[in-house]
C-alpha cells in the first residue's frame, strides 16, 4: 500500500499536486482538535482585525479568530462530505451491482425507484426537511438525507458496467464454482466498478459540500454550527466586503478552491491508477 | 534481385513500456530476415504473442509507440520506386497506401463504417488513389465487384445488411480495388464459418493471381496455409525459425516446431493418437537463451541452450534455424513421400 | 441402462427486436438426444454460427429454459429456477468448460480461488489440508500441480495451461458430465492437441462423459463417439462419429466435410467449392423434413 503511494507521487504529477492541496486542507482542518477557543462562541477576540502575526487569518465582525473558526468549519464540512459520499456510494454500489447482475424484476423495481429519485427535485425537499426538523436538523441528519439523493445517477453508471460483466465468461465460471451472488458481486465485480466509485466519490463530496454551502448561505441550516457554508452566511450578513473585511470572504474561498481542485486531481489520477486495464498492464499482462 | 518485392533485413521491433515505474521491454520482432517475391502468397504462421502481429504492423507501416524499430529495415520495391517503411515519412507512406500497399483485416466490421453505405466507403478508399471520377471510376468499381461475385447493389447497402461472408468479400474488394502490388492479409477468415472460409480463401487466391500482386497471409491455422500459400514462414518467439515452399514445409519440415505443428493436425479418417507439445510459448519479455524453442523441443541438446541457431539453407529454397535440422524426424507417410520427390 | 442426460424434443425461440419489428428466431428446433450412465462417451455437437449449438449447450447447463420439450438429468428437470441447494447439486454433476481460457478467470484475481471455492462448496471441505488435496488431485488429472497454480494470476499462464486449470476446476466435484463449448478454438495451435487429448483421457480413464461443441470436423472425428450435425437449429444428421464423417449423407453434412481444408494437397492451392452443393444445402434450410433411421445406425433428415 505504501509503495503504491510512493509510486503515485513519483510518477504522477496530478496526484502529487492533489495530495499536497488536500493534505494541506486536511491538516488545517485537523488543527481544530487542538483549538484554544470554542468556535461556537462569539466576541472572544477583537472584531475586524486584518491578518497579522497574532491573528493569522484575521478576525471577523463577530469577534472570532478566523483561523480557528475556518479550521473547525473545514473539519465539519469535510466530515459532512465524506459521510454523504460513503453512504451514497454504499447505496449506489448495492443497487447498481444487484440490478445489473440479477436483472429481471429486481432490476425493474430498483431502476423504477432509481428513476423516482432522479426525478424528485432535491433542493425544495431539503428546505422542507429544514422547516419540519428545525433545531433537530444536525449535520448528520442532513448528510443522511443528502446521501439518499446522491446515489441514483451513479447507480445507473455502475449498473451499466455490471451488465457487461454479467456476460463475461468468468462470471459464469464463478457461478459454476459455487460462489454465492454476494461473493460474485463483491469479489468478482466490485474491482471493475472501483474506478467509477472513486471518481464519483470525489464528485459526490464536491456536490454535497457545495449544496451545504448553498443551504447555509440561504440560512436553511443550523447556523451555530461552523461549516464552510455558515462562515460565508455570517460574512454576507455582516456585509463583509462592503465594510472592507475582505479576508472574511477571500480566505475561505481560496481554501474552498484548494479543496475542490485537490479532490478533483486526486480523483483523476487515482482513476487512472485503479483502472483494471492499467492495473493489468502493471502486473505485466 | 528484381524478383523480390519486399526485403526484410535483420528487423528488430521492440515495445518499450513504463507504467508507474514498472519498466518492460518486449522484443516482439527479434532479428527477422526474409523476402517476399513478386506474384506469390507468403504465409506467416505463429501463435498468439509470437510477434507475428508486430511483424506485420511494421510491414504495414503502422509503427507507433510503444513499438519502435530498433534495428534493421523492411524495403518494398514498388513500381514507383523503393521505399523503406521503417524510415519513410508519413507523406511517403500516404503515397503508397492502397495503391501499392494494402491490407485485409480480421474484423470486417472495424473496416466498414456502420453508418455509411458501402458505395460511400468505396469512394473514401478508392477515389483518390485511382485518380478517377464519374463514369470511369464507376466502371472500375463495378467491374471489380463483378470479379468478386458481388452484386452491384451492395454499393447501396449498409454493412449490417450483409452476411459475414459478404462483408469480408467487400473488405477484400476495398483492399484490392486499386490493384495494389502488395496485400497484407491478417487472419482474414478466422471469424468465418468453414464453408464461407473456403469460398473467401479461394477468392483471395483468385484475385491475387488475376492482379499478379504479392500477398502476405497471416494465420495460426496450418490447414489454411496448406491450401492457400506458395511459401510459409514460421515465427516462434519473435524469430523466423523455418521458411520454405508450402509442400516441403508440410511433408519434409526441417524444424521440430514446424514438424510438431504439422503432426498434431487432426485429419478426418485418421484416429491415431496426435502428439501434444508440452510447456508454454515463451514470454517475449524474458525469452530463453539460445534457441528459444529448446525448453519444449524433443531434440534439444546442450548446444541449443546457449547458442542461437542461424537460419541457414537446408534444401532448395528452404531455410531452417535448428542445430539438429538433419535429425528432424521423417513424419512423412510413404505415399506422400513419393509425391514430394515427384 | 439408465440415462444420465435426456434431451427430449427441445425447442428454443427467441423474440428479437422491439415492439414494431418483432421477429421470432428459432434457435433450436425439436432436438433429442440422450447419454447413458454406464457408457461414458464424447458426444459432439457440430454446427456453424447460428446453428443453435451454443443455445443447446446453455439449455443443458440450465442457463436457459427450453420453449418446449424437456431436458432432464438423472430424471430431474434441468432449470435454473430451482432452490439454491438443488441448483448446487446439479452443478456438482454437470460442469462447464468455456471457450476462451483467458476470459474463464477474472484477470484481476488469482486462479486458485475458483478451485478453492469449488472444493469448499461442492465437496463441503473445511480443513485447509483437505481443500489443498482436492485441488492438487484435480490439477494432477490434467497434468498440472497445485504448486504451479497457487498464487498465480491468469496472465502468468498460457492459454493451454489456463484451459487445463479450468478443466481441473470443473473436475473437482467429480462430475459425470462436462459440457465443453468450443474449448480449443481460442487455444494456440501447439497447445490445442494437449487439451483435446485431455478430454479423451477424461473419458477413457476417469469415465467422464463430455458434450463437445465445435465447428471443427477434424477434432470431432478424432475424439468423439457419437455426434450430431446441426443446421440452423435443426439436427440434420446424427450417429456414430466415424460412420457419419467417413461418409456423410445429408447434403449439409457433405458440404461441411467438403469445406474442411485438408493438408493432403498442401501447396496445390485447391480451394474450389462446388456451388451446387452450397445451393442444395441452402435450399434445405427452409424445409422441415423429418429424421429417419438408417441401417448403419445413423439418423438423417429427409425431405418430401
Amino acid at each position: 500500500m505504501f509503495s503504491v503511494f510512493r509510486d503515485l507521487i513519483r510518477y504522477n504529477i496530478e496526484f502529487a499536486i492533489g495530495l499536497i492541496l488536500v493534505g494541506a486542507v486536511v491538516i488545517f482542518a485537523c488543527l481544530s482538535y487542538f483549538a484554544p477557543v470554542d468556535p461556537t462562541l462569539i466576541y472572544v477576540a477583537m472584531p475586524d482585525q486584518p491578518p497579522s502575526g497574532q491573528y493569522w487569518f484575521g478576525t471577523n465582525s463577530r469577534g472570532q479568530d478566523l483561523f480557528w473558526q475556518l479550521s473547525a468549519a473545514f473539519r465539519n464540512s469535510l466530515i459532512f462530505g465524506i459521510t454523504v459520499a460513503v453512504l451514497s456510494r454504499i447505496i449506489s454500489i448495492t443497487v447498481g451491482l444487484l440490478s445489473g447482475y440479477v436483472g429481471g424484476w429486481v432490476d425493474r423495481v430498483l431502476m423504477f425507484i432509481n428513476d423516482i429519485f432522479v426525478a424528485v427535485p432535491i433542493f425544495p425537499i431539503l428546505v422542507l426537511f429544514y422547516f419540519v426538523l428545525r433545531n433537530n436538523m444536525d449535520s448528520f441528519t442532513l448528510a443522511l438525507i443528502m446521501a439518499c439523493f446522491g446515489w441514483p445517477f451513479d447507480a445507473r453508471l455502475i449498473r451499466s458496467v455490471a451488465l457487461g460483466l454479467k456476460h463475461r465468461e468468468f462470471t459464469r465460471h464463478a457461478v459454476f464454482a459455487g460462489m454465492s451472488t454476494p461473493k460474485i458481486l463483491l469479489e468478482e465485480h466490485l474491482p471493475y466498478v472501483m474506478p467509477i466509485v472513486f471518481s464519483t466519490f470525489m464528485a459526490n463530496m464536491l456536490w454535497s459540500i457545495g449544496l451545504e454551502v448553498t443551504l447555509a448561505v440561504l440560512g436553511f441550516t443550523n447556523l451555530n454550527n461552523p461549516t464552510i457554508g455558515t462562515v460565508l452566511y455570517w460574512a454576507i450578513s455582516h456585509s463583509a466586503i462592503v465594510v472592507g473585511v475582505w479576508w472574511w470572504i477571500v480566505i475561505p474561498v481560496v481554501l474552498i478552491v484548494m479543496t475542490f481542485l485537490g479532490l478533483f486531481l486526486l480523483a483523476v489520477s487515482m482513476n487512472e491508477y485503479i483502472d483494471p486495464r492499467s492495473r493489468l498492464r502493471r502486473m505485466g499482462a | 534481385m528484381t524478383q523480390d518485392i519486399l526485403t526484410v533485413d535483420g528487423l528488430k521491433a521492440y515495445y518499450q513500456m513504463n507504467y508507474f515505474g514498472v519498466e518492460r521491454e518486449v522484443r516482439a520482432v527479434d532479428g527477422i530476415t526474409m523476402t517476399v517475391r513478386k506474384n506469390e502468397i507468403y504465409g506467416i504462421a505463429g501463435e498468439s504473442s509470437s510477434g507475428k502481429t508486430s511483424f506485420i504492423k511494421v510491414l504495414a507501416a503502422a509503427i507507433r509507440p510503444p513499438m519502435r524499430v530498433v534495428d534493421g529495415s523492411a524495403k518494398f520495391n514498388f513500381k514507383n520506386g523503393p521505399i523503406d517503411v521503417t524510415t519513410a515519412t508519413p507523406q511517403q507512406i500516404e503515397s503508397i497506401r492502397w495503391r501499392h500497399l494494402s491490407y485485409i483485416m480480421q474484423g470486417s466490421m472495424s473496416t466498414l463504417n456502420p453508418v455509411r453505405r458501402i458505395g460511400k466507403t468505396f469512394e473514401d478508399f478508392a477515389k483518390r488513389p485511382l485518380a478517377a471520377s464519374g463514369t470511369p471510376y464507376r466502371e472500375r468499381v463495378l467491374g471489380h465487384l463483378e470479379r468478386l461475385k458481388l452484386p452491384a447493389d451492395v454499393l447501396n447497402a449498409y454493412p449490417h445488411e450483409l452476411s459475414g461472408g459478404m462483408r469480408q468479400r467487400v473488405t477484400i474488394g476495398l483492399a484490392t480495388v486499386c490493384h495494389p502490388e502488395f496485400v497484407i492479409a491478417d487472419e482474414p477468415t478466422t471469424a468465418l464459418d468453414v464453408v464461407v472460409q473456403k469460398e473467401v480463401l479461394g477468392l483471395i487466391r483468385e484475385i491475387q493471381q488475376d492482379m499478379g500482386s504479392s500477398v502476405v497471409f497471416v494465420t495460426h491455422d496450418m490447414s489454411v496455409h496448406a491450401n492457400m500459400t506458395d511459401r510459409v514462414g514460421i515465427i516462434y518467439a519473435g524469430r523466423l525459425v523455418e521458411e520454405g515452399p508450402t509442400r516441403q514445409m508440410f511433408f519434409a519440415p526441417k524444424h521440430p516446431y514446424t514438424a510438431h505443428l504439422v503432426a498434431s493436425l487432426p485429419r478426418i479418417g485418421d484416429t491415431t493418437q496426435r502428439p501434444a507439445l508440452e510447456g508454454r510459448p515463451p514470454s517475449l519479455a524474458n525469452p530463453p537463451a539460445g534457441c528459444r524453442f529448446h525448453p519444449r523441443c524433443p531434440l534439444a541438446i546442450d548446444k541449443c541452450k546457449t547458442e542461437v541457431p542461424p537460419l541457414i539453407p537446408v534444401a532448395n529454397d528452404h531455410r531452417s534455424a535448428c542445430w539438429r535440422w538433419q535429425d528432424v524426424g521423417p513424419l512423412v507417410k510413404p505415399h506422400q513421400a513419393n509425391r514430394v520427390m515427384a | 441402462m439408465s440415462t444420465l442426460l435426456e434431451v427430449k424434443e427441445v425447442s428454443k425461440q427467441f423474440t428479437m427486436g422491439g415492439m414494431l419489428s418483432r421477429k421470432i428466431v428459432r434457435a433450436v428446433e425439436g432436438a433429442s438426444l440422450s447419454l447413458s450412465v454406464e457408457k461414458p462417451e464424447i458426444f459432439t455437437i457440430i454446427g456453424e454460427s447460428g446453428s443453435g449449438k451454443t443455445t443447446l449447450a446453455r439449455m443443458i447447463l440450465g442457463l436457459e429454459l427450453p420453449s418446449s420439450g424437456e431436458i432432464s438429468f438423472r430424471g430431474k428437470t434441468v432449470s435454473h429456477k430451482v432452490g439454491r441447494a438443488e441448483r448446487l447439486e446439479f452443478m456438482a454433476n454437470v460442469q462447464p468448460v468455456f471457450q476462451n481460457p483467458f476470459e474463464a478467470f477474472n484477470p484481476l484475481k488469482r486462479i486458485d480461488r475458483y478451485l478453492e471455492s469449488t472444493a469448499t462448496r461442492f465437496l463441503k471441505l473445511r480443513q485447509r489440508d483437505d481443500i489443498d488435496a482436492a485441488m492438487d488431485g484435480a490439477l494432477q488429472k490434467v497434468g498440472l500441480s497445485l504448486a504451479e497454480v497457487r498464487g498465480r494470476y491468469p496472465h502468468e499462464m498460457s492459454g493451454g495451461q489456463l484451459q487445463r486449470a479450468a478443466i481441473a476446476r470443473a473436475l473437482i466435484p467429480n462430475p459425470p458430465l462436462l459440457v465443453a463449448d468450443e474449448p480449443v478454438s481460442m487455444v494456440d495451435a501447439s497447445l490445442r492437441m494437449s487439451i483435446v487429448n485431455l478430454l479423451k483421457s477424461l473419458r477413457d480413464d476417469l469415465k467422464v462423459s463430455v458434450i463437445y461443441i465445435t465447428h471443427d470436423l477434424a477434432t470431432a472425428y478424432y475424439i468423439s463417439n457419437r455426434l450430431i450435425i446441426m443446421q440452423r437449429g435443426r439436427i440434420v444428421e446424427m450417429g456414430d462419429a466415424r460412420t457419419v464423417l467417413d461418409n456423410p449423407e445429408h447434403p449439409y453434412s457433405r458440404l461441411l466435410k467438403a469445406s474442411v481444408l485438408s493438408t493432403e494437397d498442401a501447396g496445390d492451392g485447391k480451394l474450389a467449392t462446388d456451388p451446387g452443393m452450397v445451393a442444395l444445402a441452402g435450399e434445405l434450410v427452409s424445409k422441415p423434413g423429418r429424421l429417419v433411421d438408417r441401417p448403419d445406425g445413423r439418423l438423417v433428415r429427409v425431405y418430401g
